[in-house]
């Protein structure tokens, strides 16, 4: 049982890892460049998943308002380029930046800081109700970015060059892919030892009892807001990725098809499981990039693809490979 | 007297019209197991909730060791030792049994906010919570999510959790309900030896069990502590006769 199982999921996610990193290499070598881009799609919307499956996957919090932190990694990305370029400083005399390290920390931490406050409320509910209020939040979010002219409202925010990481030329897709790949392995590892951690314990104990999570006196309301804020940190960072990727910090990043995506792309490759974001990212841009070109009701096929995974394939696709996840 | 380490005063609960509390008061005193006995419906539930913090009460006080623990919530009762059961088996189904125990130990331990360190090859969390296992008779179903463990397993799941707490003291609610006379024998067994560990209030509606068992007992109906005492004034009690053990006792 246990040990096959794991193995072969084990084997699995190598194959997904090494699939993702091997095929825009070999796009560069054959010179078609713009697999290189949908590879760099990948790895970003599965790095966003990444994040919301720490709340969805292992808590059982099913945000339908991750798009706000995808968003806001977005537009942090895009304000502070727009600082650098133009060269004047917004708050407290800061000049802004165009370094990806510095952004993507300060994506981070404001996705966290947003994250602490509409966790602390919609935690208070759970069920349908934590679902509709983080998406009223996001809601918020999104009309509020819309309305703010002075970063582009509804035209968004546009970034002219792509922002820079030290010793590399980012401009060049292969690179950019490598930055984002890279930063998608740190997600998943942070992933992978926050779920075998005690606070990982806590948090899928609370997911499948409450009650006696704090019977034996741990407040599940404590562990669930801080992987809610991890959660959010971590699909922040994503939208600053996915704002350099297309150069444009869009509202439409933050607007609830967005959050109803992650969600989907969770689904799809299986919640819980390690590399459910990856397969399933892999899957959803691959329906896009092939059904988008005959169809433009590609989700519609998108849809019956779902519906088979709920019906049929309730572990998603790593469920499909993997069979059923233990615990130990 | 032996020391009092659960007090419990005056305390009541109505919901709506119903006196599901009214007026109990309750001490469980070290080395003791504290029999709580009484009909369907007589509150006894409604008491282990309101004593555990996952209802709060309308009036009355809650002393534990010494301290006011009346406005705490229920995580915060446990983690001063408080241990229950329930009534229903309350586990982390998914989770071995192993694991379920491994919580249990962890909170004990302090800080759940820990991120790094595996749980499955921490021996500070698995040793312990094997001895717990091998304790109440579970060392061999270690590795069984709780979901498939038999109904009998669950009960001592139960028990082996709020053991590894370290608790001060036991609220068992109904820890026998649906064992067979085997596994209620060896419950019994291990109740009557856990008592030096910490004191246990038992709500039960096994008599064999609780007469057996119970150093004190206290009968509630409909809310009311109607009489208390040892088991032989209990038995020999006309008005508990009356209201609840029958004629046939």
């Amino acid at each position: 049982m246990t040990a096959g199982a794991m193995n072969r999921e084990t084997l699995f996610n190598t194959v997904l890892a090494v699939l993702l990193l091997v095929l825009p290499l070999a796009a560069v070598a054959i010179g078609e460049p713009f697999y290189v881009t949908l590879a760099t799609r990948m790895a970003i919307l599965a790095l966003a998943a990444v994040g919301l499956n720490l709340a969805l996957g292992l808590g059982g919090l099913v945000s339908f308002g991750h798009a706000a932190f995808f968003g806001i990694g977005g537009y942090v990305a895009g304000i502070f380029a727009s600082h650098a370029f133009n060269q004047e400083p917004m708050l407290f005399g800061f000049e802004g930046s165009d370094q990806m390290p510095v952004i993507w920390l300060s994506a981070m931490l404001v996705s966290a800081l947003v994250a602490v406050p509409i966790g602390a409320i919609s935690l208070r509910t759970s069920g349908v109700y934590f679902i509709m209020i983080t998406l009223a939040f996001a809601q918020m979010i999104y009309y509020f970015a819309i309305s703010w002219p002075a970063y582009g409202g509804e035209d968004g925010l546009s970034i002219l060059t792509r922002n820079a990481f030290p010793g590399l030329n980012t401009a060049q897709p292969i690179s950019f892919f490598l930055i984002c790949y890279g930063l998608l392995m740190a997600g998943l590892l942070l992933f992978w030892f926050v779920r075998n951690s005690r606070f990982g314990a806590a948090l899928q104990a609370a997911r499948q009892n409450e009650a006696r999570v704090a019977a034996v006196g741990i407040a599940p309301f404590r562990i669930r807001l801080a992987a809610f804020a991890m959660s959010a940190a971590i699909t922040g960072v994503a939208g600053a990725l996915f704002a350099d990727l297309n150069r444009f910090a869009s509202p439409s990043m933050l607007s609830w098809q967005m959050s109803g995506e992650l969600i989907v792309l969770i689904v799809l490759g299986g919640t819980a499981r390690l590399f459910g974001p990856v397969a399933g990212a892999i899957l959803f841009v691959l329906f896009e990039f092939a059904l988008g070109g005959l169809t433009e009701r590609w989700q519609l096929f998108l849809g019956l693809i779902l519906l088979g995974v709920v019906l049929f394939a309730r572990g998603g696709l790593i469920g499909l490979f993997a069979g059923k996840a233990r615990h130990g | 007297m032996a020391e009092t380490v659960l007090s419990i005063r005056d305390l009541r609960k109505t919901f709506g019209a119903l006196k599901a509390t009214d007026g109990v008061s309750l001490d469980l005193r070290v080395g003791e197991i504290h029999a709580l006995i009484g009909p369907n419906g007589a509150g006894k539930t409604t008491l282990i909730h309101q004593i555990s913090g996952s209802i709060k009460p309308d009036h009355g006080t809650i002393h534990f060791r010494g301290e006011d623990i009346s406005r705490l919530g229920v995580a915060e009762r446990a983690r001063r030792g408080l241990g229950r059961s329930f009534q229903i088996s309350s586990l982390a189904p998914e989770f071995s049994a192993l694991r379920n125990v491994m919580l249990a130990v962890q909170a004990r331990q302090g800080s759940s906010f820990r991120f790094f360190r595996p749980v499955m090859t921490d021996r500070s969390l698995i040793e312990p919570a094997m001895a717990v296992l091998e304790q109440t008779g579970l060392g061999s179903r270690a590795h069984l999510p709780a979901a498939e463990l038999s109904h009998g397993e669950r009960r001592q799941l139960e028990i082996a959790i709020a053991l590894a707490l370290g608790s001060k003291a036991f609220l068992f609610d109904e820890p026998m309900a649906g064992m067979g006379p085997e596994g209620s024998r060896q419950l019994t067994a291990f109740l009557d030896r856990l008592r030096a560990q910490a004191p246990i209030l038992l709500v039960e509606h096994d008599m064999e069990a609780v007469f057996a068992l119970a150093d004190r007992i206290s009968v509630l109906v409909y809310g009311r502590v109607i009489a208390s005492g040892t088991v032989d004034e209990i038995r020999n009690d006309a008005e508990v006769r009356r209201a609840y053990l029958g004629e046939a006792s």
